[in-house]
C-alpha cells in the first residue's frame, strides 16, 4: 500500500488524534473472480455507497468486533477483464480489503483487494505530497544552507492538520489557562465555526491561528454564540507551552490568601 | 441511498461573538516559526512508498530529520 501518510515531528505528535478518526479517500484496483459485465459492477458499487458493517480483518490493529464505518462516495473508474479501478471516500477505519471482498460477495463471483493507494487523509492529498528521497534531499539542503525557506518546503506547521476540524479562537487572556488544562469558557471566545456540536472534537486557536489545543465540545456553535459565561468545551489535548502566552487568571490558593 | 457528504466537502461558516486584538509580543503566526520550532511543531505530508510499515516509514523520517519523536496519522493498512 502507497499513498498520503502524515508524520507529524515532535510535539505535533498531539495533533494525530484529529487525523485518525479523518476521511480517508484510496484508489484501489479489485479482482473480481469471475467475469461480469460492467453494468453490473457499476451498479453494485453503487450499493455500498452506505453505513458499512465490517468487522476487522484477522490481522488487524484493532479489536475484532463488528462496526459501522460510512462510505461517503465510491466511483467506478475503469474496467479492465477482471480488474475494477475504483476511488473511495470513507471514514477513518473502513477496511478497504474487505470491502473488496464484500462487493465480491455481492456480485456473486467473489473478489480480492489487489492495488491501493491512499489519496486523501483528512485535509492531505496527495497532491502535495513529498517522498522520503525529497524529505532526505531538502533536509540535507538546509543543513547546509540554513535557508528556512527549504524546511518550509515539506514541513507544514501542526495546524493544517487542522483544516478540517471546527475551529474556536480564543483571547489572549484566555490562552495560558487552557494551556493549563482549564476547560474553555465562553467569555474567552472571539469567533467560531458552524458545525459545533455536544462531544465534537474542536481546535482551539489564538487569535494568531496558533494551536492552543484541542478540545471537547459541551454545546453547540448556535449555543456558544449566545452563551455569557459557562464551559464551552473541555481541553483534551493541550498543544502549546505553557507561558508562551501571559497568566490571566489566579490560581484558586492565591485568591483564598489575598481574601484573607 | 443519496450521496453523503464526506467532511472534506463540508462548508463551514464563520461565527463573530466578540472582537477582540491579540498583543504581537505574545507567540506567533504558525508560518513565522523558527526553523528549530517548525521541527518541533511541524508535519510531513509523506508519500508513503510500497514495502516497509508505516511505522518504519515514521522510524526513516525520525532517523532522516535527527528527531526524537515523530508520530504518523492512521496506519495505512487495507
Amino acid at each position: 500500500m502507497t499513498g498520503v501518510l502524515p508524520v507529524t515531528l515532535g510535539d505535533a505528535t498531539k495533533v494525530v488524534q484529529a487525523l485518525l478518526h479523518s476521511g480517508k479517500e484510496y484508489i484501489c484496483v479489485m479482482k473480481l473472480h469471475g467475469d461480469t459485465d460492467e453494468e453490473k459492477v457499476r451498479n453494485v458499487l453503487k450499493e455500498f455507497e452506505d453505513i458499512l458493517y465490517q468487522r476487522p480483518p484477522l490481522r488487524a490493529s484493532v479489536k475484532r468486533q463488528l462496526r459501522t464505518r460510512r462510505i461517503y462516495y465510491l466511483d467506478f473508474l475503469e474496467m479492465q477483464r477482471r480488474n475494477v479501478l475504483f476511488r473511495v471516500g470513507c471514514e477513518g477505519g473502513t477496511y478497504i480489503r474487505k470491502l473488496c471482498f464484500d462487493i465480491g460477495e455481492a456480485l456473486g463471483c467473489a473478489a480480492h483487494m489487489q492495488e491501493l493507494r491512499r489519496t486523501r487523509a483528512g485535509p492531505f492529498t496527495e497532491n502535495d505530497s513529498v517522498t522520503l528521497h525529497d524529505v532526505a534531499y531538502w533536509f540535507g539542503q538546509w543543513q547546509e544552507t540554513k535557508d528556512e525557506s527549504i524546511l518550509k518546503k515539506f514541513i507544514q506547521p501542526m495546524e493544517t492538520a487542522l483544516a478540517l476540524t471546527p475551529k474556536i479562537w480564543i483571547r489572549d487572556s484566555a490562552v495560558d489557562a487552557v494551556c493549563h488544562g482549564a476547560s474553555l469558557m465562553a467569555p474567552g471566545i472571539t469567533s467560531l465555526e458552524t458545525g459545533i456540536y455536544k462531544g465534537v472534537l474542536v481546535a482551539v486557536l489564538s487569535l494568531k491561528g496558533e494551536v492552543v489545543a484541542l478540545g471537547n465540545a459541551t454545546a453547540s456553535s448556535e449555543e456558544i454564540l449566545t452563551l455569557n459565561h459557562g464551559i464551552v468545551a473541555k481541553a483534551e489535548r493541550v498543544l502549546m507551552p505553557r507561558g508562551t502566552y501571559p497568566k490571566c487568571w489566579e490560581s484558586g490558593e492565591k485568591t483564598n490568601e489575598q481574601a484573607r | 441511498m443519496p450521496r453523503s457528504i464526506s467532511p472534506w466537502e463540508v462548508q463551514r461558516k464563520l461565527l463573530i461573538k466578540a472582537e477582540d486584538k491579540t498583543n504581537p509580543k505574545y507567540g506567533h503566526r504558525p508560518n513565522e516559526r523558527s526553523a528549530e520550532e517548525l521541527l518541533r511543531y511541524g508535519l510531513v505530508n509523506l508519500d508513503k512508498p510500497a514495502g516497509p510499515t508505516s511505522h518504519e516509514v515514521a522510524a526513516w523520517t525520525k532517523r532522516i530529520l535527527k528527531l526524537e519523536s515523530v508520530g504518523h496519522g492512521g496506519t495505512l493498512e487495507a
